[in-house]
């Protein structure tokens, strides 16, 4: 069995799942809920000044599903806690006595003044909680404000808030990120310069679900209306796991730790943030759509992958596919992979040669010999991988490297030597 | 009364209660609810030139209308498979999907379960017609008119496609109720709650379509007149014989025609005031045989037995279709040939049956072993045919093949101006479905024809 004991920031738990601040962090009846089910930490609901916001009492979610009712994406309206400061303060005093074990973070939202940070840092440090996380990216409402999102576009405000936090917090303080920006680089280095222990990522995507339907109005609306929410669950997590690794593999902020967060549904989601550079995960929307019990899978599904791959503890994995991630330009482009179609595993749909036929390179047969037949054309195949990808037999379609002879596309030997585009002769930039 | 001609207490109605009658009854396969068919639409992998759509006979895109169900558009999904097949409705209750599109489905490779085919079908048609909404207009009227023989699913679908292409068309009919054997033939269970006649409402709603009832060709009119009249005639007249045993001691009392039968229960409004016998048996193989099979039983005879000549294999009705019989209970024994009623006092008591067995050319050969079976009913379902000496002069002025009207691939007959279509041709299927494509494929030969001498006129 592998170790899933985690330790993040010096802060330990014992395993590396989280739960990220949101609804399932609001207050204590649900965090001791979370722990007994077995989650490892929480980062609690986004703290800020009393008096507190108010939300809407109308609809705060908008959900994408499959035609059973799966939830594949999930929109939010929700603000930063509803509850006065005092009683959030003490519910998390009381969380972390009786749960010494486990992580609890403080995520914060406060007016960028020096004051705001000498009043409240010390105060909330006092409950006993292991770090700070900043929040910067709530991408609704508070923005509005000043705080969240607006504070997390613009790098500048990002090391300033950090400072301030940082200087009253003995601590560790971890950087939120927003992905609603165009290169998540510049505000990482922000927090990294602002003096960050970690950055952790993402929070929601800024969006609206769809219209209704039967009134042409966007949905979900409040009294008629509705504003822009928060996208997460299932379809963010490539965004997440691009920003992810745009900050493990640069120069700059690769030391930095990344707690990962973004469309987390089991043990296999987790896998990707880790291996991608995040050394430990948060999950917020696979709670709210099926609730706790999806700790047993996370937790065991992560043990059993770390044993069939031999390796001992979470730590090992961290950052595995790191190195893996490069810039399009190095790719080898003396490289040649053909689709390759298992006859056997075949059921003739036709679908890839419906798609290479009408997207790609027409290299698909549908008939040989007078008979309803699907065949790679090895002359035609360009290796794009469409038809792999959507074949929906597992296992029937795959892709083969030719290591030898010649491509039977371009008529060019294969060459075993790298060559990419910074040295291809149709390179207009080449030596350059 | 005498005694003699009573019938004995073995036949009698109200075997069962009426409330187990009417359960019986219910529908064989339930509709889809809408979870089920959007659940079940995501199964269809929409293939490329999709096998089920090769597999229909009347080619309805079937990947096209359930990609439409998955969208929630199911009005679209409706105008695809209608506009293909005016009878989708129907088709979707009684096509034996097992042996047509979901034989073929690519999901049979994979996990031996295709996608419902049929059930989709009627989901989206079933929304259309029960609501109302008519998806289909006319043309701009070509002032021709055409006479169609028969209301049955051949003529319907050529009387509806003439119709929308602009033509005028009258239906003779010689049943009470058009519908053909979807109002009187197709069993109980498959089509409940008078479906056959919302059906031929929604058709005939398109307008132009002139129906009488009670008008038989050989009896009220002839092909000849109908020629002189119209501008072109269909005939979709059907099977209206049924085969004999010729067993050679004639039809003794306790034989009946299970056509005959299965079309007074379509028409029962209470069904447990049909008699049935204690014993039943049912010879013969096919559709019909399975159906009038199940039927009784479903009204309360004890025991039913279906004897047929061959093997299972060779049996008309599909393997799904025996199942069926086999688990409401009816006993299915095969290689028996009948030879001969057995009497008496002047009523059926019982069927010798010889054994048989192929011969080593493969023919059908008797044992000299016999059996015999008690019956207090005997079932002749032994198939269908046309009955051309009711019909007047058609049969002498048409080319005729297998004792069936020769065709085209475009349903003409040897006469210029005459089409027919349905089980009453060669070639055919005998199938709701391979009826309604030839009414359409007439229909559009029809308009050709037609448009041809208009303009040629002009
Ligand atoms: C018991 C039974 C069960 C069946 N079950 C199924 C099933 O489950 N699925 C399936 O696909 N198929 C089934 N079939 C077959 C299917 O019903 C037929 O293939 C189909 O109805 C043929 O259509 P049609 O239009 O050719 O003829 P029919 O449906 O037979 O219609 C003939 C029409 O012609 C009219 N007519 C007859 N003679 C004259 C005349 N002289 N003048 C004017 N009008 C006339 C009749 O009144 C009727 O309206 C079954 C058949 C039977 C007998
Ligand atoms: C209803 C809701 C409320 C949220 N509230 C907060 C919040 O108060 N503070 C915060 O930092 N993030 C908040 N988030 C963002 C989540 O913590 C998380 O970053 C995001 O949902 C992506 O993770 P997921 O795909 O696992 O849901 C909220 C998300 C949801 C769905
Ligand atoms: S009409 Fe019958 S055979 Fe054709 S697709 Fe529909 S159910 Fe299948």
């Amino acid at each position: 069995m592998a170790n899933l004991s985690s330790e993040f920031l010096g802060i330990k738990s014992p395993n590396p799942f989280w739960l990220a601040s949101a609804p399932p962090t609001d207050k204590a009846y649900n965090v001791n809920r979370a722990f007994e089910a077995g989650w490892g930490g929480a980062v609690w609901k986004t703290l800020g000044e009393d008096p507190p916001i108010v939300n809407v009492s109308g609809p705060r979610y908008g959900v994408s599903y499959g035609n059973d009712r799966r939830v594949s994406g999930f929109n939010n309206i929700e603000l930063i806690t509803d509850r006065p400061l005092g009683v959030n303060l003490a519910e998390m005093r009381q969380v972390k006595r009786d749960w010494s074990d486990r992580a609890l973070v403080a995520s914060v939202m406060l007016p960028m003044e020096e004051a705001s940070w000498a009043r409240y840092v010390p105060m909330i440090e006092d409950t006993g909680v292991d770090a700070f996380e900043l929040n910067l990216g709530c991408p609704h409402g508070m923005s509005e404000r000043g705080m969240g999102a607006a504070v997390g576009q613009v790098p500048e405000y990002i090391q300033r808030a950090t400072e301030g936090c940082k200087k009253y917090a003995c601590i560790p303080v971890i950087v939120k990120l927003t992905p609603n920006v165009a290169d998540i680089l510049p505000p990482a280095r922000a927090a990294r310069a602002g003096g960050a222990d970690a950055v952790s990522l993402i929070n929601t995507v800024n969006s609206i679900m769809r219209v209704d339907y039967d009134t042409l109005s966007m949905y979900p609306a409040t009294d008629g209306m509705g504003s822009h929410g928060g996208y997460c669950g299932p379809g963010v997590k490539p965004i997440a796991l691009h920003m992810i690794a745009e900050i493990a593999r640069s120069r700059d902020t690769a030391d930095l730790p990344i707690s990962g967060i973004g469309g987390i549904t089991d043990w296999r989601d987790a896998v990707d943030h880790l291996a991608l550079g995040a050394a430990n995960v948060q999950v917020c929307t696979a709670v709210m759509v099926y609730g706790f019990k999806i700790i047993d899978d996370l937790r065991d599904g992560l043990n059993n992958f770390l044993d069939e791959k031999g390796m001992s503890a979470v730590s090992e994995l961290v950052g595995k596919a790191v190195p893996s991630v490069t810039d399009w330009q190095y790719l080898n482009l003396n490289h040649i992979e053909k689709a390759s179609i298992n006859q056997d595993l075949c059921i003739s749909c036709g679908r890839c040669h419906l798609v290479c036929e009408d997207v790609s390179h027409q290299a698909i047969t549908c008939e040989v010999n007078g008979e309803r037949c699907f065949e790679v054309i090895d002359e035609a195949c360009v290796g794009c991988n469409l038809c792999v990808s959507i074949c929906p037999v597992e296992g029937c379609m795959t892709m083969k490297q030719l290591s030898s002879g010649t491509d039977p596309r371009t008529g060019q030997a294969i060459v075993n030597e790298k060559a990419d585009w910074t040295t291809h002769p149709n390179n207009p930039m080449r030596g350059k | 009364m005498g005694m003699t001609e009573q019938a004995p207490a073995d036949i009698r109605p109200g075997r069962l209660g009426k409330a187990e009658i009417v359960a019986n009854f219910s529908e064989m396969h339930p509709p889809l609810s809408r979870p089920e068919a959007l659940i079940e639409a995501d199964r269809c992998y929409f293939c490329f030139d999709a096998p089920c759509t090769t597999a229909c006979p009347t080619g309805i895109d079937v990947p096209g209308f359930i990609q439409k169900i998955r969208s929630d558009n199911v009005r679209g999904s409706a105008q695809t498979i209608l506009s293909e097949n005016i009878m989708g409705g129907m088709c979707s209750r009684v096509c034996p999907t097992e042996v047509l599109c979901e034989q073929v489905c690519v999901r049979n490779t994979l996990e031996d379960r295709p996608v419902r085919i049929g059930l989709l079908q009627r989901y989206a048609t079933d929304s259309i017609i029960e609501n109302g909404l008519q998806l289909f207009q006319r043309k701009e009227s070509t002032g021709k008119r055409i006479a169609v023989v028969g209301a049955g699913p051949a003529s319907l679908s050529c009387a509806h496609r003439l119709a929308s292409l602009g033509h005028r068309v009258t239906v003779f009919n010689r049943d009470e109720k058009p519908g053909g054997l979807n109002e009187y033939g197709i069993a109980a269970y498959k089509t409940v709650d008078d479906f056959a006649q919302k059906e031929v409402d929604y058709i005939l709603e398109i307008g132009s379509i002139d129906v009488r009832n009670g008008a038989s060709l050989g009896v009220d009119f002839s092909l000849a007149d109908l020629r002189k009249e119209y501008d072109a005639v269909f005939l979709g007249f059907g099977m209206a014989g049924v085969n004999d045993l010729s067993l050679g001691n004639g039809l003794a009392k306790g034989v009946i025609d299970a056509v005959e039968y299965i079309s007074r229960l379509r028409q029962a409004a209470d069904k447990s005031e049909l008699p049935v016998g204690r014993k039943v048996l049912v010879i013969g193989g096919g559709m019909t045989a399975i159906d009038v099979a199940v039927q009784s039983k479903f009204l309360g005879a004890e025991e039913v037995t279906i004897a047929y000549r061959r093997g299972a294999q060779q049996m008309g009705a599909s393997r799904l279709e025996q199942e069926h019989a086999l688990t409401s209970g009816v006993c299915i024994r095969h290689w028996l040939a009948p030879e001969r009623l057995l009497l008496s006092a002047g009523r059926l008591s019982a069927v010798r049956f010889e054994h048989t067995h192929l011969n080593s050319s493969g023919k059908l050969q008797g044992s000299g072993e016999y059996c015999e079976l008690d019956a207090d009913i005997v079932f002749t379902a032994i198939g269908q045919r046309v009955l051309w000496d009711t019909l007047g002069d058609t049969a002498k002025l048409l080319e005729l093949a297998q004792a069936r009207i020769a065709v085209d691939e475009n349903r003409k007959t040897s006469l210029p101006d005459v089409w027919a279509g349905g089980d009453c041709v060669d070639g055919g299927e005998d199938l709701t479905v391979s009826a309604v494509q030839d009414g359409k494929l007439a229909a559009i030969d029809i308009d050709r024809y037609l448009r041809r001498i208009m303009d040629v006129g002009e």
